[in-house]
């Protein structure tokens, strides 16, 4: 009991000083490192609580294609990011003052907060036990049955967001060298060379 | 306090939460750093998810944190692919120069 709740304050408070550095580093590079600091952490605070494949499921997409995705816009873009921290502190006390009050908030309502008695028997999947079906099991019995539709709504909505990145980012340059593959198939012998007779001693 | 429930997810999840707003606030000019705070805010909604989907014994909240998951990746994946064609069209990202449509 000792060690989840080190490990929980653990997790929770370097997943908070990242969180902080994220909005205050220097350098946008620091800061999307720093949010990988902030997944990783926030997973393992999901393993702790015992729903470990959304834990890996947040390493995996978000370390592994998010953050680096943000790492190479950041680093293509040639912008001079120290013209865009002026007024950093103009913002600050509204930017905190706004913060504060949010926080302050959100905290009094889970401080305040009781389960109804009723919600025990409104459970639409009750999670089964642990010793008989994993996470990972119990979670694809229920999203390829009850949820399927969801499912595949968020691969649609995957499959947009792919092909809309593509087509707004490729560009057809003028000037470039390129191979045209079905050029040089289309390729005749009548269109490549030119047979001239040649008259002896004239010349071309 | 050595106790590790519900609330301390909650209160992590928050915090997490008002620090993404801060953010936005703090970093008004670099959208860059606004996409990355709004990163953090939908992790937070995804440890309030998953952590009512453990206490409530209930698998939903983790499918649907899967879903909110599946719609981050989407909507960083549009908004950088924005930046980049925006980059390329004006040489510059700064929020403030973004008024081509008036709004």
């Amino acid at each position: 009991m000792i060690i989840q709740a080190l490990s929980f304050y653990l997790f929770a408070f370097v997943a908070v000083a990242a969180a902080v550095m994220v909005i205050s580093a220097r350098n946008p590079v620091h800061s999307v490192l720093f949010l990988i600091l902030t997944f990783f952490n926030a997973a393992g605070l999901f393993v702790l609580i015992g729903a470990e494949f959304i834990a890996m499921i947040l390493v995996v997409v978000y370390v592994g294609a998010v953050a680096v995705l943000f790492l190479f816009v950041v680093m293509m873009l040639d912008i001079s990011f120290v013209e865009m921290r002026q007024g950093f502190l103009q913002y600050l006390p509204i930017g905190g003052l706004v913060g504060i009050v949010l926080l302050a908030e959100l905290l009094v309502i889970v401080g305040g907060w009781v389960v109804a008695p009723v919600t025990e028997g409104l459970r639409t999947f009750p999670v089964p036990p642990i010793d008989q079906v994993t996470n990972t099991h119990a979670i694809g019995m229920v999203l390829y049955t009850d949820y399927i539709y969801l499912f595949q709504g968020a691969g649609m909505v995957l499959l947009v967001a792919m092909i809309g990145a593509i087509v707004l980012t490729l560009r057809a340059r003028p000037g470039v060298q390129k191979q045209k593959i079905s050029d040089q198939i289309n390729r005749h012998p009548e269109d490549a060379i030119e047979i001239k007779k040649i008259q002896p001693g004239s010349g071309i | 306090m050595l106790e590790i429930g519900l609330p301390h997810y909650l209160s992590v999840a928050a915090i997490l939460f008002s620090l993404g707003i801060f953010g936005i606030f703090l970093n008004r000019k670099n959208v860059i750093i606004i996409l990355m705070s709004i990163e953090l805010i939908l992790l937070a909604v995804n440890i309030n998810l998953v952590a009512f989907s453990v206490h409530l014994q209930d698998l939903t909240g983790q499918i649907f944190a899967m879903l909110v998951l599946t719609v981050a990746a989407a909507e960083a994946a549009i908004g950088l692919a924005i930046i980049v064609v925006y980059f390329r069209n004006r040489g510059t990202i700064a929020v403030e120069d973004i008024n081509l449509m008036k709004g």
